[in-house]
């Protein structure tokens, strides 16, 4: 047995990943990270058997095996269509967490410019769970502010899969004041399972710092849009998605508990997540018709984690227009007129 | 033997089951188990007399122990949409709320009041456990606005007893919605000057604690409370180890600085009416036994909430 160095042990899986990259071009390589959902599982199929028949003609080159690739590849789509075209509440979690769907760092370096970081809260600590700070949106300066997932294991521990801790809450705070202060609109972009539950977050008082930062939401004067490109998960989306315009993604969710935490107390077995999902209403078009959501941003066939850069560019037309659509508003008028939409809020049920 | 066992045997057992003690004269305190008479622990708010554990009590058992001559008077909340969502788990939304309307004979989870104490007029909101576990629905949000709006009219300060699991996830995303209407609701009470007082009772968590009852102005904690966002069970799940004795407890959040003060809930009177009449720039308090305000100070008549057994009645068996 080949003894390996200990430096290229540790590194063997990064070395993987180098030279897989090296062997498959970049079109296949692309085709090969894809992620199924559980329900995507015939589309997965087809894909494959459409992928090996190339393999095979490429192999062979005698063999012409393109027509009936093709075939599979229209057949694919064909079933593409039909899966995203009315997909249940619980697909749609399952959508909205798709590992492979753009985070808010991917929305930050696609429809931002000049993105300059601030990091800190003044007080304890940087949460990497929360970026924000400066940068451009249509050449004017704004503030932005947003969850970040991350989206491979290094980067998702850093980033605390998102569940923000009282420091982030606080660094978001600043930002807010900030932008009020030199009077810049705020774009938070809402992507979080949740505030994060640990025993340091509730010491240094996670409840409170949420409590601030939904409050300074409601105090700014100036334009402040929200955009749930993901999942909107409970008091964590809150604080940053007190707006005066909510837009959601398509397929993204925002609720007040996850379904499987509902399961867990209302039916008292995780494995119920997909009833709670339906009873809970938590998807873009059922908040849409509660008036929680002002616009929904269409997403590409199959999701935003398929046509990335699409989707992207849907989510920069509406922000534009949202903030197009405040503009005329005085800072005064801006204050007001997001308080009274939260205090409306709720006059209006879903039919039966 | 017919008349023996029809008419002698049930006269003999009525006899000896008239003797029988009533269950809910005794009541047992659990904490130290020990037995304690149902008027000496309602005389103490429902204290323990013996370790001074704070037991649960309903808000209008502590607005009668709290406000002068134990009268107040109910503040009107508009009432939101019934059901929104069409909710059902195991049973459906509605029967959880005509449940929870027999069981505790109130209208929702929430008790907004006015009246004085220690003749220091003040708005009153008192959040009640036993209703779906306190949660905060629309009505929650409703009543928090309907009290702040009284408060500001009125010029009162207003003071809140929280107890409450969280949110109602039967509203689903409405209750969320709650978290940014209370909190302009404590705004109105902020831009107006009014102190805005919370007395964080057992327990206080979820949307609750990250929203109105974390935005006070002064924070009292009544002994050994609950207070937290995250549940410790939850938060033992996620870290996988144990958490540290007291550990979401009202002194533990004291030494955490998160709340100003822990004050055993039979001293809350006295502190309430000191604190509120300092920050309102009035004379020094008179401690006595206050009587009901006469009729000079009075605001509206007493109206008591009758349990509402209508609803129950048009139930369809």
């Amino acid at each position: 047995m080949t003894r390996l160095h200990p430096v290229m042990k540790e590194y063997r899986w990064q070395l993987h990943l180098y030279l897989s990259a090296v062997i498959y071009p970049a079109d296949v390589s692309e085709r090969q990270m894809t992620n199924y959902l559980d329900f995507e599982k015939p589309l997965a199929e087809i894909e494959g058997k459409a992928e090996e028949l190339r393999a095979v003609a490429r192999e062979n080159q005698e063999m012409d095996l393109e027509a009936e690739a093709a075939a599979l590849d229209e057949k694919a789509g064909a079933l593409l269509v039909d899966l995203y075209k009315d997909l249940t509440p619980w697909r749609k979690c399952q959508v909205a967490r798709h590992p492979d769907r753009p985070h808010c760092k991917d929305y930050i370096e696609a429809i931002f410019t000049e993105y300059t970081p601030l990091a800190g809260d003044r007080n304890f600590a940087d949460d990497h769970a929360v970026m924000g700070g400066l940068a451009r949106f249509d050449d004017q300066a704004v503030v932005v502010i947003g969850h970040e997932k991350g989206n491979d294991t290094q980067s998702r521990l850093t980033h605390n899969f998102g569940m923000a801790r009282p420091e982030g809450y606080r660094k978001a705070i600043r930002l807010m004041e900030m932008a009020d202060q030199f009077r810049l609109p705020i774009i938070t972009l809402v992507d979080t399972p949740g505030a994060y539950p640990g025993k340091g977050a509730e010491e240094r008082g996670q409840s409170e710092a949420i409590a601030r930062s939904t409050e300074k939401c409601l105090q700014v004067k100036v334009p402040l849009v929200s955009v749930v490109i993901g999942e909107g998960g409970s008091g964590g989306a809150v604080a940053f998605a007190t707006a005066n315009r909510l837009a959601m993604l398509e397929h993204s969710i925002y609720s007040v508990i996850s379904p499987e935490g509902c399961a867990t107390i209302l039916w008292k077995d995780a494995e119920r997540m997909r009833e709670a999902a339906e009873a809970l209403r938590l998807t873009a078009q059922d908040l849409h018709q509660l008036e929680v959501c002002d616009k929904i941003i269409p997403e590409p066939t199959g999701g935003a984690h398929r046509h990335r850069s699409d989707a992207m560019e849907n989510v920069r037309v509406a922000v534009r227009d949202m903030l197009k659509d405040l503009s005329d508003l005085s800072p005064k008028e801006l204050l007001k007129e997001r308080r009274s939409k939260f205090l409306a809020m709720g006059s209006k049920g879903l039919a039966a | 033997m017919n008349w023996i066992s029809n008419y002698v045997r049930p006269r003999i057992n009525s006899i000896f089951s008239r003797r029988e003690i009533p269950e809910n004269l005794w009541h047992k305190c659990d904490a130290c188990g020990t037995m304690l008479f149902h008027r000496e622990l309602t005389d103490n708010m429902n204290v323990c007399t013996n370790c001074g554990h704070h037991m649960g009590i309903s808000p209008r058992e502590r607005f009668h122990a709290l406000f002068d001559g134990g009268i107040f008077s109910e503040v009107e909340v508009p009432a939101p949409l019934a059901d929104p969502l069409h909710f059902r788990d195991q049973k459906r939304y509605p029967d959880r709320m005509r449940a929870a309307q027999k069981a505790t004979g109130e209208k929702e989870a929430m008790l907004v009041v006015e009246g004085e104490i220690g003749r220091t007029p003040v708005v009153a909101v008192g959040q009640d456990f036993r209703f779906i576990g306190g949660s905060m629905g629309m009505y929650v949000g409703n009543a928090m606005i309907a009290a702040a709006e009284r408060a500001v009219s009125l010029g009162r300060p207003m003071v809140l007893f929280s107890a409450t699991g969280g949110a109602r996830m039967q509203e689903g995303i409405l209750s969320l919605m709650q978290m940014p209407r209370t909190t302009v609701a404590v705004q109105m009470l902020k831009e107006a000057r009014l102190p805005y007082i919370v007395v964080l009772t057992n327990p206080t968590s979820g949307g609750v604690t990250a929203s109105y009852a974390m935005l006070g102005d002064v924070h009292i904690a009544e002994p050994n409370a609950l207070i937290c966002f995250a549940g410790p069970s939850v938060i033992e799940q996620t870290i996988r180890e144990k958490l540290p004795e007291g550990f979401q407890r009202a002194e533990y959040l004291l030494e955490h600085g998160m709340v100003d003060r822990v004050t055993p809930r039979t001293e809350q009177r006295d502190e309430l009416i000191k604190i509120i009449r300092m920050m309102m720039k009035m004379p020094r308090a008179i401690k006595a036994d206050l009587p009901a305000p006469g009729p000079d100070t009075a605001g509206e008549p007493l109206q008591v909430a009758p349990p509402e057994p209508a609803q129950d009645q048009s139930d369809p068996k």
